[in-house]
This record gives structure tokens, sequence and C-alpha cells, in this order.
């Protein structure tokens, strides 16, 4: 075990997946020499070469078709949108092609070598277009998978799980987290499964639901609830797409209430999914509505982020709100 | 090559714009309409049995499509495209490659797809959706594929096969790469070659795929059909300079334009683009300049926005007359034979259509497989649940109901 930043272990794992596949490829902008905005592929080009770790022009629509063309050829292909709020030029490529490569062709054809890394979320002072949570946007369209790391050490095994996965996925990282999360991360390989939630700390009195960045503020809610004498349950989906239904329907019958937060504006936000779900599941043992504590429908805001963010009071007042029901 | 961001370089003190219409790019042309070589026209290296095989496919796919286009106003199919005008440009393209090389095309290729080897009765299944489509039923008419063939399979959006076919390409120069150099190691074994249309051009998914392919080196030989329409709008409404050509200039690839309806040019600017793929690996444009003669699809009448003398007078130039009038001046073609092959295969595409829409239509499975590797949790839930609904209703769903395992 070593003591890493997320992008170290998401450079593990990237290194890892590059070393056993010799026609595997790392593109994007910025991703060759310099090692992305972010630093997440240094080194890489340096020690898998220049036709193997390479800088784009800058597009992210020829990005994803470039990426889609290369999968389908066979080769495992990682290919980096510098900010998830950049993804939408490649919205086409990845909900059109990606997703429907396979069912198409009737399997004559496939992108399921395709990972899609890209950083996510607010916390940075990045505003409007450097700040969004796109996951819902994706998670609408069958065919590829979507996961979302809380940590270090689920950073590198998820992203190995994808990279190896036939399917498509797209890898969404907490950039707030990129160096101010760190941990013990194994140095070589493992796998972390994807489409399964972990139960982060059992409780009893209510079921508290997040994921990447947000794991951290559900995480704090708890301790102020806890300290009022309240037990929560908390669980990090991981995996939007597909999600653990079945371990957050076990958790909600036994806790009989559920918050979910996540950064995305709450109007069709992926909350509202599990909220529906969970309600046709566990309508007998629900003690309260379901509450979600989300974005506002308002673009992502510069100056008034720390009023718009749904903090840790915010997701302790829906607490109380949930209990006291 | 020059790098322009060197200010130092070519220095000009007088102002003056580079015209728009500067590029003025010429149209290679071996075969006369009449079916003549042009004097002092090289004719390119093609053999007997390849010129014949490039001619019958070309036959074959003009009477496939008239027949379709029938079946289509018949009621049995719900949609087609035609070839018509374009025979030449894509099949004598598809000829100019390996077999291994890929195809990623728009949709309007089906002649490539035959020259391949795709049968008769695997473009039925695909147009009558039946259970032996390699596609499983899910796309509609002329959304072609084959992995054997290496095809790759139709998708409705415009232009995103293009930037696709940058990076496929680019995944057949990878294993030729020299890894302490970077640089080509060797000749690269297949290339990939990608058909649009001129109004697919006008995509962002052209210029990212061309931009793309041009700065990463890909060995992909983009070939333009300039058809004159997209759907309905003339190539004077699509674009300005100098047609599609002009753009693979500026995005630093090598280019031709070639006669579209002349078989020979269309051969030897392919057989070029492919040895210029192959040694060098990196892109070629080809721009080829035909007329669509047909509708857009069935869902389309031209005669809303162009006239019968319009199309009357490029009638006149039938890029299959035109190679058939060389092939028999070689006597490479007989043309009484010609014409009994002609009658055999209109009864053996009649016969094809009965035998398609009496096969049954995919089995219930396909709606959830293929989505994933394997379904998903909820997609498999969804499934049951559909199952046991249609058991309880099955003489509203009378083709499923009753193969339901």
């Amino acid at each position: 075990m070593a003591q890493m930043n997320m992008l170290q272990a998401i450079n593990s794992a990237l290194d890892i997946s590059m070393s056993e596949h010799p026609n595997a490829c790392i593109f994007g902008e910025d991703v060759g020499h310099f090692g992305g905005v972010f630093r997440a592929t240094s080194g890489l080009q340096e020690r898998y070469g220049r036709h193997r770790v390479f800088n784009t022009p800058l597009t992210e629509q020829g990005i994803l078709g470039f990426a889609n063309g290369l999968a389908a050829f066979g080769a495992p292909t990682i290919a980096e949108i510098q900010f998830a709020d950049y993804i939408f030029p490649a919205f086409d490529q990845i909900v059109n092609e990606t997703a429907k490569f396979r069912y198409r062709s009737g399997n004559e054809f496939n992108v399921g070598k395709l990972t899609i890394r890209t950083p996510y979320g607010g916390g940075i002072a990045g505003g409007l277009y450097h700040s969004q949570s796109p996951e819902a946007y994706f998670a609408h369209t069958p065919g590829i998978k979507i996961v979302v790391p809380r940590n270090p050490h689920q950073a590198k095994g998820l992203l190995r799980a994808c990279i190896e996965d036939d399917n498509p996925v797209l890898f969404f990282e907490p950039k707030r987290l990129y160096r101010a999360s760190i941990g013990e991360v194994p140095e070589g390989d493992y796998r972390i499964e994807i489409g399964t939630a972990e139960i982060v700390k059992e409780g009893k009195d209510v079921t508290l639901l997040a994921w990447g960045a947000q794991m951290e503020i559900i995480e704090q809610a708890a301790g102020l609830a806890e300290k009022e004498g309240i037990s929560c349950e908390i669980i990090d989906l991981r995996s939007i797409l597909p999600w653990d239904r079945d371990t957050l329907v076990s958790s909600v019958n036994k806790t009989g209430r559920l918050v979910i937060s996540h950064e995305a504006p709450i109007t069709n936000g992926f909350g509202a999914e599990i909220a529906a779900t969970i309600q046709q599941h566990c309508f007998l043992h629900l003690e309260s509505p379901i509450l979600r504590v989300c974005g506002m429908d308002t673009p992502y805001p510069l100056a008034l982020e720390k009023e718009y963010v749904p903090d840790a009071l915010k997701v302790f007042a829906a607490i109380k709100q949930s209990v006291t029901f | 090559m020059t790098n322009p961001n060197n200010v130092s370089l070519n220095i000009h003190h007088e102002l003056s714009f580079i015209d728009g219409h500067a590029l003025n790019i010429p149209t290679l042309k071996i075969l006369s309409e009449t079916g003549d070589v042009y004097p002092g026209a090289t004719v390119p290296n093609i053999s007997q049995d390849t010129a014949l095989r490039l001619y019958r496919t070309m036959r074959f796919i003009r009477m496939l499509d008239e027949r379709m286009q029938a079946a289509q106003r018949q009621g049995r199919i719900s949609f087609y495209m035609q070839c018509l005008g374009e025979e030449a440009a894509v099949t004598a393209s598809a000829a100019a490659l390996d077999d291994d090389d890929m195809i990623m095309a728009q949709y309007r290729e089906q002649a490539a797809l035959h020259y391949r080897g795709f049968r008769l009765d695997q473009f039925m299944n695909q147009m009558f959706s039946n259970e032996l489509d390699l596609g499983k039923g899910r796309q509609m008419p002329i959304h072609y594929g084959s992995n054997e063939l290496n095809y790759m399979t139709i998708s409705s959006p415009l232009g995103t096969q293009i930037p696709q076919a940058s990076g496929h390409a680019y995944g057949q120069k990878l294993k030729h790469i020299d890894e302490k150099t970077g640089e080509l190691a060797s000749e690269i074994d297949n290339v990939t070659i990608c058909y649009f249309g001129e109004g697919a051009a006008s995509e962002g998914d052209f210029h990212a795929g061309l931009n793309m392919a041009a700065v990463l080196k890909a060995p992909v030989i983009f070939f333009a059909r300039n058809n004159g329409y997209a759907i309905s709008t003339p190539a004077d409404e699509q674009f300005a300079g100098d047609g599609i050509a002009s753009r693979g200039v500026g995005y630093g690839i090598k280019t031709i334009r070639v006669d579209g309806a002349d078989a020979l040019a269309v051969f030897a600017a392919t057989q070029a683009a492919r040895d210029i793929c192959v040694k060098t690996g990196e892109p070629v444009l080809i721009e080829s300049i035909a007329y669509r003669l047909g509708a857009h699809s069935t869902s389309d009448d031209p005669s809303g926005y162009r006239s019968k003398e319009e199309e009357a007078d490029h009638q006149l130039n039938c890029p299959i007359a035109r190679f058939k009038k060389w092939l028999v001046a070689q006597n490479w073609l007989d043309e009484a034979q010609d014409d009994a092959e002609k009658e055999t295969i209109r009864e053996q595409i009649l016969e094809a259509v009965k035998v398609a829409e009496k096969v049954e239509k995919p089995a219930l499975e396909s709606l959830i497989s293929d989505v994933y590797d394997t379904p998903i949790p909820e997609l498999s839930e969804q499934y049951e649940h559909l199952k046991a609904h249609i058991l309880a209703h099955p003489d509203a769903y009378p083709t499923t109901a009753g193969r339901i395992k």
C-alpha cells in the first residue's frame, strides 16, 4: 500500500492498463507530454510513446468520434474530455454512436473497449462552465455504463474495472478531490466491480445516498446528525448505470427513510430516478417522503457557490426533516 | 513542411487576401462518355477479373435498386435508397481496395458491400428486418453491416463515421509503428475508407474527423461522393469555395478530384490513394463528382426541386454504360451473355423478395440483447415483465406470443 491522491491513483490505473495492453491508447487535449491540465496522465507518454499517449486537436466530437473508431477496431481506448462541461460537443458521438454501436449492428461491431474519463463537479471556483455534473443526461441512454469514484482507492479500482469492462464506460472524476483526497492505495492491480454500491457506514434511522465528491458532504451531515442522536446509514452508489438497487432497497427497508444528495440540478437529476424506484419497492416500509438535496435548477454559479451547493448543513436539515416527519 | 505560426517565413508587405475561390482543383477523367480512353490518359492497372467483377456489381446494384424502389412503392418494405448515378464511384473505389480494408459508409454504398460478397439474401434479410438479418432487425432498410466483410454497420446520424474512420485507421496503423522512434516502421497492411456525401461535409464531424486524421496521421481514404444534392438542397446552397476537395487541402490532406461516373478514373485515384495511405500512414481525400440520378430516398420527390431536363441531361451519362463500352472494346465482355445474366438476376431478385418476406421477425429476446454485453438487471426485469404481459394477452401480440421460450 502507498499513500496516493486521486490523480496518482488514476495515473497508476492507467499505467497498469497501458502496460497490459500493447495497443491501448490514451488521448485528449493536452494529455501528452504535459500530462493533462490536472496531470492525470503524467509520465505516460514518456513510458508508452507518442503514438499511444497523445494530444489531439481541440475537438471533443473529434476525440469521441476517433475513440469510437479506435475502440471498434479493437484497441483499448481511453479518451479524456478535459472538463465534463465540454462533453456536449461529443454528445452525439456518445449517445448515438458509442451507446448504440453493439445494439444497432447486432454485435457485428462494438466499442466495448472504450473508456471516457472526464473531471466533473464544483468546488474549484469554476463557475458555470467548469463545475457541471452531467451524469443524468447520459444515464438516460441505454448502452453505456457510468461510474463515479469518491476516493483514490475507488478511483484506481473502478477505473481498472472500466477499462477491462466489455462495454463503453463514462468515468466521471470528482476534480475537487483530485488532490484533496489522499488515502491508502495498493500499488498493484485490483478492480472494484461496476454496478455495486458500498455501504460506507451502517445506521438505523435514515439512509443517506450520494456518489463522488458529494459523499464527503453526506458524511459530514451524518456527523452533525449523530450528535443529535440520529443514526445514519451512508451509502456510496459508485455506479450510476447500472445502479445497485438491491443494496439501497434493503437499506431503506431497514431505516424507512432516504435522503439523496447530488450536485447536479434537482429536476430530472439521477436522484429523481432513484426516488421513483425506491418509492415503488419500499412503499410500505417508508416512514417519510424521500428527500433530495441537490443543486438548484440554475446554472452553477461562481460568486454564490457557497449558497448554491447542497452542503452538509442542507443535508443535515433534510435528515432532520426526514426523521421528524 | 511550413509552419504558418512561424512569422519569420514567407513575409509579404503588400496587403492582399487570398480569394476564397482561389483554388480550382481539376477533375481526373480517363474514360470519355462514349467509353473511349482520352488521349494522354493512363489506364490504371486493372485485371480482367477485377474489371468484370466491378461491372457485374454495378449492374447488379442497379437492378436491385430498381426492384427495391418498386417494392417500397408496393408497401413491402418501409424505405429504400438507390445508388443510381453513383455506381461507378462506389464500386470502382471499393474494387481498388484490399478486401480486408475497412469500409465505413454513409448509407448509399450498397455496391461496395456487394462487391465484397454480401449476398442477395443478406440484403433482403436486412431490408425485411427478419430474424436472419445480421443487424437483428433493429434498423431501417439499407443500414447494412458485416463484420466478416469488413463493412461497418451504417448509422443514420449523418457524418458520424468520419472521425470514427480516423480512429479506426489509426488502430490499423498502430502495430506498424516503431516503439522507439514513433515512426512508421513498415507498410500498413490495411486501411480504412470512409464514404460520405457532400451534404455530410457540412457536419461538425467532417471537420473534426479530417483534422484528427491529418494531425494524428491516420491511413484513411476520405471518399466524398459529391452528387449535387443534400436531399433537396443543391450544392450551390451548401458550400462556398471549390467543393469538398478544397477543404482537404485546407486540412493539409493530399487531395484529388475525379469524375465519379468514370469507373477507371475512380479506380486509378483510389488505387493511388491506398498506396499513399499504406506507405506514409497519412490520409487522402478523394472528391468524386457524380450526379444523384434518383431521389434522395423513397421519402423524397426530386420533381419538387429539379427539372426533368436536368435529370434527362444526366441520364445520358450512365456510369455503367460508359464502363461497359470500354469492356466490350477490350473484348472482355460478351454482350449476349451479359443480357442473359441480367435476366437471371432479375428472376433471382424477385424470388429473394418472396423468400425474405416470409422469414419470421427476430425473436423477442433480441429486444434486450446487445444493449450491453449481458443485459443489466433492470433490463432483464423489464423483459420478464413484458413476457408475462404478452403471455397474458397473446392475441394482442400475435407474431411473438407463440414464440416465447
